[in-house]
């Protein structure tokens, strides 16, 4: 098993296949359906859903940044979708910039909002995101220095467990708070919203949509797949012996503080690479992306679709979320209450996630 | 190198202990000219008044096998919490050779240096197999950017597959460890501790819970690494300390408050066991 390169055993693993698999067809038959299908057909996929299985994809990528730090590592990060939140803010001053002067102001520069707020001038902390590679850099930049900065301070103090917890949901709330106040310059409690297009390309089209469908599943297989291989290298065998004993695996000899930075740091990269994605196919990004139940939400998911699997938290991404829209839609206020209940009963009787019962259905009889 | 299997009759083997010890000095990166492997002098620790431990000296040649018995609350956890970095004494010295003082160490630099401990409790990866337990012990870079994209070389294979043999888990590589008996662990855990490669080997209450069979085979384990590494045995199991004195042919022991047995290596086989009662 040692012998194959990570890639070869990645390949040779039926689970990943099929995972991949599955993106590859959604990604393949949801344009199809959308576009080349006549809407009067049964298997026409309306826009609406396409944007849905979008929005819930960017979730599943959410999802799998926390399985890979919660399930592999035992950090449990109440707090990613501030990282996500991050990658979307920062997509989201792209878009803005991209209105140009067809705001509701007609301003050339300044978004509607400063408009609004009697600004005259750009603050320098929007310089440059006019161009959408500069924005990429940030979607990643951003959330990566904040992970890293939380996370040097926290992993170095020796910060575990629940206490570690407690602290990324503060730090949630507090951004919450920041990014509420009109004078940060990120548009207040209304945030950004009225985008018009993404490289030239109008967002209302039905073509952008699908090709934003598109980049989020290659971004999800691309993410899986990181971490499938992360996971299944030697480092991934020493972030489980962390998770386990983190200080006998100290004692071997490992920085356990520096495989702990930099995991969380590259889990908030992929939170805000999700991020990045969700803004443009839900047209809007506002404060409260960043406030704590949402974070709480995510490890839900995980727990649900099952710890440690990544396929198994995409899963649990898409699965309660699809409950969640249909929920809300149907009976808003039972929502909260079905959301305890699952939580409760995946919690007694499957303490493995719907993951674990794959094996158990699966064990010869 | 051949490691000569515990079963061997180790004292019977001289010529290859002599040919062990020289390539120990000659692989050594400590260095020891003054003699000592470890040197302890007047440590002094205590918890809230309570004196853990009260003006300890111990010095440990290189290649030996010390044991150190006491019964419990006589400080020899306390003593190896010293030497590893995990409780700094209120006073006295800690040598590691003659260059490297412990006490300004890190418990991470310790480890690098060249020191490996062997808990009380075996703790060894339980979900891992055995063999990628001690692949994880594995002397290599430990650093992140080398485990993602490291893979075994034959030399550490071949190391590997060497410790597993001198640890009798040959036949269980692929098993997970925490499905291994009580002893099995523990040996699993003198194997991780012996792919580190280190100088010095602390081993703490080695065979607590085992059954005699099992303590017999950690006698002949523990004898078969003096030598090539210098170990220091804590326990307070006098049967276990005793039958490994009978392994090595030694003649006599002391018994006192908390003493220390040495085992030497051939140079001095006709004095193999000695106590020098202390702490």
């Amino acid at each position: 098993m040692n012998e194959k390169t990570a890639i070869a055993a990645f390949f040779s693993h039926r689970t990943n296949l099929g995972f991949l698999a599955l993106l590859g067809s959604a990604g393949i038959l949801a344009p199809i359906l959308n576009m080349a299908v006549p809407e009067s057909s049964p298997v026409h996929l309306s826009s609406y859903v396409v944007a849905l299985i979008g929005k819930y994809l960017c979730y599943a990528i959410l999802a799998i940044a926390v399985d890979l730090i919660w399930g592999f590592c035992g950090i449990l990060s109440l707090g990613h979708a501030v990282f996500f939140a991050l990658g979307g803010y920062a997509m989201g001053m792209y878009l803005m910039r991209q209105i140009g002067s067809r705001g509701v102001y007609g301003h050339a520069v300044l978004p509607d909002f400063m408009v609004f707020l009697n600004w005259d001038a750009l603050p320098w902390f929007w310089y440059g995101f006019d161009r959408f590679w500069f924005a990429l850099i940030m979607v990643v930049v951003v959330p990566a220095a904040l992970a890293g900065l939380f996370g040097w301070l926290a992993f170095r103090s020796r910060v575990t467990g629940v206490y570690f917890s407690i602290m990324t949901q503060a730090l949630s709330y507090a951004l919450l708070l920041a990014f509420f106040r009109n004078d940060m310059g990120f548009g207040g409690n209304n945030g950004f919203t009225d985008f018009k297009e993404l490289l030239g390309f109008d967002l209302q089209l039905d073509s952008t949509r699908a090709a934003l469908l598109v980049a989020t599943i290659v971004v999800l297989a691309a993410s899986y797949s990181a971490c499938r291989m992360i996971a299944g290298s030697r480092a991934g065998r020493v972030i489980r012996s962390i998770r386990d004993a983190e200080s006998r695996t100290r004692f071997l000899g490992f920085p356990v503080e520096s495989y702990k930075l930099w995991l969380f740091v590259f889990s908030a990269i992929l939170a805000g690479l999700a991020g990045a994605l969700y803004v443009p196919q839900v047209g809007i990004i506002n404060p409260s992306e960043f406030a704590p139940i949402n974070s709480i939400e995510v490890v839900i998911w995980v727990l649900v679709g099952g710890r440690g699997t990544l396929y198994g938290a995409a899963a649990g991404a898409v699965l309660v979320n699809y409950l969640k829209t249909f929920f809300t839609a149907a009976m808003p206020e039972v929502w909260l209450y079905a959301l305890g209940a699952i939580f409760i009963g995946v919690t007694v009787f499957l303490p493995q996630g719907l993951a674990g019962l794959w094996p158990a259905l699966n064990r010869p009889k | 190198m051949n490691s000569p299997s515990p079963s061997t009759n180790l004292a019977a083997d001289t010529d290859d202990r002599w040919r062990q010890l020289r390539e120990a000095a000659v692989r050594r990166k400590v260095p020891v000219t003054l003699g000592k492997i470890l040197y302890l002098q007047n440590l002094t620790v205590s918890f809230d008044g309570f004196k853990a431990l009260n003006g300890l000296t111990l010095h440990v040649d290189p290649g030996e096998l010390l044991c150190v018995i006491g019964p419990n609350g006589a400080g020899k956890t306390t003593m190896m919490d010293v030497i590893t970095g995990k409780t700094r004494p209120d006073e006295g010295k800690a040598w590691f050779g003659n260059v490297i003082d412990l006490l300004t160490l890190t418990e991470l630099e310790i480890v690098q240096a060249g020191i490996g401990r062997k808990f009380q409790k075996p703790t060894v990866f339980e979900f891992l197999s055995v063999f990628e337990n001690l692949e994880l012990a594995l002397a290599d870079d430990k650093s992140l950017w080398h485990t993602l994209v490291a893979r075994l070389t034959r030399a550490q294979r071949d190391r590997i597959d060497e410790v597993l043999q001198l640890i009798a888990l040959d036949d269980k590589r692929t098993v997970t460890a925490g499905e291994l008996a009580h002893g099995q662990k523990q040996w699993l855990e003198i194997g991780m501790l012996l792919m580190q490669d280190p100088e010095l080997l602390l081993v703490d209450e080695p065979v607590a819970g085992l059954t005699p069979q099992e303590i017999e085979r950690t006698g002949e384990l523990l004898l078969s690494l003096a030598g090539k590494h210098s170990v220091v045995v804590v326990e307070h199991d006098m049967d276990f300390v005793r039958s490994m004195a009978l392994l090595h042919d030694s003649t006599s022991a002391r018994v006192g408050s908390l003493f220390q047995l040495s085992f030497k290596t051939p140079r001095r086989r006709n004095s193999a066991c000695q106590a020098r009662p202390f702490g």
